[in-house]
């Protein structure tokens, strides 16, 4: 299972760099997407996959007996998943207003707003 | 506890020199003497005391005991020499500082800077702590740079103060590693027990390492060549701070360091050739510089980096009468040479220039000055009955009783007719030839009484000690103790009877005259001087700048596309050696490709993936995209992880919703890029995909200990009182990380409505552009 997963996870990077290296903002906001989408699988794979039940306690049982997917992962992962929408989200309105201030979509046209003078 | 009370002293005055513009202003110059004054009074006082044994030498006070780095100061008779130094003649130079100040702008800040490296250089004067020292050391290279810079406003003020500092500074790091491989070698931070470790240190395999440290330190401080260049440029502070710093404290600090050091690195042969060769170097170039230049405080130095050469090649030859004639040399140096800069001041300030040929016949406008000008003079002739005559005749001894009494002897005779001339040169021309008919100095009157008296004090000090010399026998006999590290004790002689030392003076005399008779020549008086290590500092000083500038340009090229492939390229690198390291490969589990369920899933977030990538259109990219984090939801799902798919089923939807929202706003695809380029970026990024899938598969080998996700489900229910052991990680375990999580979004919240909700305003353009810049509401 773990190598089917690892080609998707492979897959998403890749695609996301080829995003990333494009001009258009649009193609880098997208490629920001898929890697954020491949870093939370990454980190979620790294538990080790099982197919059994989450992780729910009822009062009778003592938790490290049961063979249950590792809940550490999957709390770091939901974390990065809130902080990835943060992210997407205020790019997204950075990259409109930037678009306003630029007049243009292509990220090469970028590169002069910091220069003095 | 004394002893830091006297450091102290200074740091105290320091801080309260900036409210001096409370006080009159004629009594300004009285104020700034006292705290300095009363400093060398307590060190003189309590200092003898403990020599006696009624007060106690050494003080400790914890700073990082657990790294062995305390506020440790420790009394050595050296340490005490340069501290009645430091403090007197600080109180004669603050003295002189109110007077060459005399109410102008800023004053309080150069009396702080003076009290603040005079505390400074207490401070390397009595610690006992390697780290210590080296602190205090900086603090004065900095104090050093904050003085020469004082006429900020000047180009060459800055230019200057800035080749001082990173050249002292640079050997300060020299210094620090040094001495962090020597408290390696042997275990201690303090000097005083490090001086009685005996030959362990010069014994020990690094032992050469840690002398080039330390002498690189030593060298570049005390302006030894070829590091003696920032000294002459360091004449552009005011004054009093060459006078105090630039001549008789803080490029004393070298050698201190030299003679404080002798016990625990000295006495081998690269020591004594190192320091013998170096110093007998600096003494005849100073000299020479001397010589060459025309402006009256940097002829001054050059025979200071002339002295300082004498002065630790005195030190190289390594006997006990070298170290006794070394410490009297340093003696006298800080009494004329201290005295001859307020000279120099003096006559800068009355006439407003500095240049050698346009000043003559000074000595009736300018008695008081032309009087410690030339008591100042004899000293530094070497000339009976004057302080600067034992020196150099003990010099002469120290040289004579060497095992190349030649070498030893002739450099040093030679440098002190050298020094001759310069002498006669700088302190007798001026003031006793004819004045010039028509020269504009026939306005020129005496300066005030605060400027006349400090130096001609220093002056008649050189005459005094030099006429009742068993006065200074205590201290000197305490300094040389602490270099030979045993008792010493030898009577100091003005009259030591008809003997070689002797005959050699006589010849300086006569030596010193032929030259200045020579030096005389037009020729050289017309030299445009810029010495030749000058010109080697600034090529090396560009030649960083620009490898810096270069670099830059090179890496921040402005274009993100070679930031990513810079990112990419070293990580590439780097996994990949790592990868290859760790060796191994993990046995392929393809169980999912038998469940068709997850199957279809995986095949269908690739096709998603595919067509995010390289649609045409923005709308299959925006659907490709939220089908694709639905898959990702699915997969959470399915492994156990029912929290998570909903959290990104959530998260997705609203994405999606914004991204609908924004896209409609920018205009459509257009082809930016070379076909080209999009294979080699395809190529690029799927390298990039497959060494993720490497290192995905490679991790699985790693058995990380599964021990903090056990203990957090053991801890969930009894101690948090909660079955869903992700939300309990996430809000009780890991509060702290979720409370920041907040606070990030809330930020990202903040930042989007404050981009979104004003209209955007371009900012008026320059005047200069010809474009008339477009109005919007």
């Amino acid at each position: 299972m773990e190598t089917l997963i690892a080609i998707l996870i492979g897959t998403l990077f890749a695609g996301g760099i080829y995003c990333m290296l494009r001009r258009s903002i649009m193609k880098v906001v997208i490629g920001l997407m898929l890697l954020s989408q491949a870093a939370n699988l990454l980190v979620f794979t790294s538990g080790g996959l099982t197919a059994q039940g989450p992780v729910f306690l009822s009062s009778a049982e003592t938790g490290s007996t049961l063979a249950q997917a590792d809940p550490l992962p999957q709390a770091l992962v939901l974390t990065a998943i809130v902080i990835g929408f943060g992210v997407i989200i205020f790019s997204l309105s950075l990259l409109l207003k930037a678009h306003q201030a630029v007049g243009s979509d292509d990220i090469n046209a970028f590169n002069k707003t910091d220069q003095v003078s | 506890m004394w002893l830091v009370a006297v450091v102290i002293v200074p740091l105290v005055a320091a801080l309260g020199a900036g409210f001096i513009g409370r006080i009159p202003r004629s009594a300004r110059p009285g104020v700034l003497f006292l705290p300095a004054f009363l400093a060398w009074i307590g060190l003189l006082v309590c200092g003898i005391s403990a020599f006696q044994g009624n007060l106690p030498t050494a003080f400790s006070l914890a700073w990082f005991p657990q790294l062995e780095v305390n506020l440790d100061f420790n009394l050595t008779g050296l340490g005490w020499l340069l501290g009645l130094l430091i403090t007197g003649i600080g109180s004669l130079i603050l003295l002189y500082a109110g007077g060459y100040m005399g109410g102008a702008k800023q004053e309080a800040r150069l009396y702080a800077y003076l009290y603040l490296f005079m505390f400074a250089m207490l401070g390397l004067a009595f610690s006992d702590n390697l780290i210590l020292t080296f602190v205090f050391w900086e603090l004065t290279s900095v104090v050093s740079y904050l003085l020469i810079s004082f006429k900020h406003e000047y180009a060459e003020a800055r230019r200057n103060a800035l080749q001082g500092l990173l050249i002292t500074g640079l050997g300060g790091m020299a210094l620090m590693a040094g001495f962090i491989l020597l408290a390696s070698a042997t275990g201690t931070w303090r000097i005083s027990e490090l001086a009685l470790l005996g030959d362990q240190v010069v014994q020990h395999p690094h032992y050469i390492g840690i002398l080039t440290l330390v002498l690189l330190g030593a060298f570049t401080k005390s302006a030894q060549f070829p590091f003696h260049v920032w000294l002459p440029n360091a004449m552009s502070a005011p004054t009093p701070v060459s006078a105090y710093l630039h001549s008789a404290t803080m490029v004393k600090a070298g050698v201190f360091l030299l003679a404080l050091f002798t016990p625990i690195l000295g006495q081998t042969p690269a020591w004594t050739w190192t320091l013998s060769l170096v110093g007998g170097i600096t003494f005849l170039h100073g000299c020479i510089l001397g010589l060459l230049h025309q402006d009256l405080k940097k002829i001054l130095a050059g025979t200071t980096i002339a002295v300082l050469g004498m002065l630790v090649f005195l030190l190289g030859l390594g006997t006990d009468k070298a170290f006794h004639a070394a410490i009297l040399l340093l003696l006298a140096h800080a009494f004329y040479k201290a005295s001859l800069f307020m000279m120099a001041g003096n006559v800068d300030q009355a006439t407003g220039t500095r240049d050698l040929r346009r000043l003559q016949g000074l000595r009736r406008l300018m008695p008081w000055t032309a009087l410690t000008a030339g008591l100042a003079a004899f000293s530094k002739m070497g000339l009976p009955p004057f302080w600067g005559f034992i020196g150099k005749e003990y010099a002469y001894k120290a040289g004579l009783d060497t095992a190349v009494p030649i070498w030893g002897t002739g450099t040093l005779l030679l440098g002190s007719l050298l020094l001759f001339a310069i002498a006669v040169k700088v302190a007798i021309i001026p003031f006793w030839t004819k004045p010039a008919a028509t020269s504009a100095e026939s306005k020129v009157s005496e300066v005030k009484l605060t400027m006349r008296w400090p130096p001609l004090t220093l002056a008649m000090l050189g005459l005094l000690t030099g006429l009742a010399p068993s006065f200074l026998q205590f201290p000197v006999d305490k300094a040389v103790a602490t270099i030979t590290n045993a008792p010493f004790e030898a009577s100091i002689y003005l009259w030591q009877g008809f003997n070689l030392p002797l005959l050699l003076s006589g010849l300086t005399v006569l030596g010193g005259l032929a030259f200045f008779g020579l030096t005389r020549s037009p020729l050289l008086n017309r030299l445009a001087f810029k010495p030749l290590a000058d010109s080697i500092y600034d090529i090396c000083l560009k030649g960083v700048l620009d490898t810096a500038k270069h670099t830059t340009k090179t890496l921040q090229s402005g274009y993100l596309r070679n930031y990513l492939l810079i990112i990419l390229a070293s990580t590439f690198v780097l996994v990949f050696y790592k990868l290859y390291r760790f060796g191994g490969w993990p046995s392929l589990d393809w169980s999912g490709a038998g469940q068709p369920l997850i199957l279809g899933v995986l095949l269908l977030m690739v096709i998603a993936i595919w067509s995010a990538t390289t649609a045409h259109s923005r709308l299959v990219a925006l659907i490709s995209l939220g089908s694709l984090g639905y898959g990702v939801a699915l997969i959470f799902a399915f492994f156990g992880a029912p929290d998570l798919a909903i959290t990104q089923i959530l998260v997705e939807t609203l994405t999606v919703v914004l991204f609908a929202w924004v896209i409609a706003k920018l205009p459509d695809y257009h082809p930016l890029s070379s076909q080209r380029s999009r294979w080699i970026d395809a190529g690029i990024s799927l390298t990039a995909g497959a060494m993720l899938t490497v290192l995905v598969l490679k991790a699985q080998i790693i058995e990380l200990g599964p021990r903090i996700s056990e203990l957090m489900v053991d801890w969930s229910l009894p101690q948090a009182f909660g079955a869903n052991v992700v939300n309990v990680i996430l809000v009780d375990f890991r509060a702290l990380d979720t409370f920041g999580e907040v606070i990030v979004i809330a930020i990202a919240a903040l930042g989007v409505w404050a981009l979104l909700t004003r209209p955007y305003q371009p900012k008026p353009k320059p005047a200069s552009n010809p474009n008339p810049s477009k109005k919007e509401s």
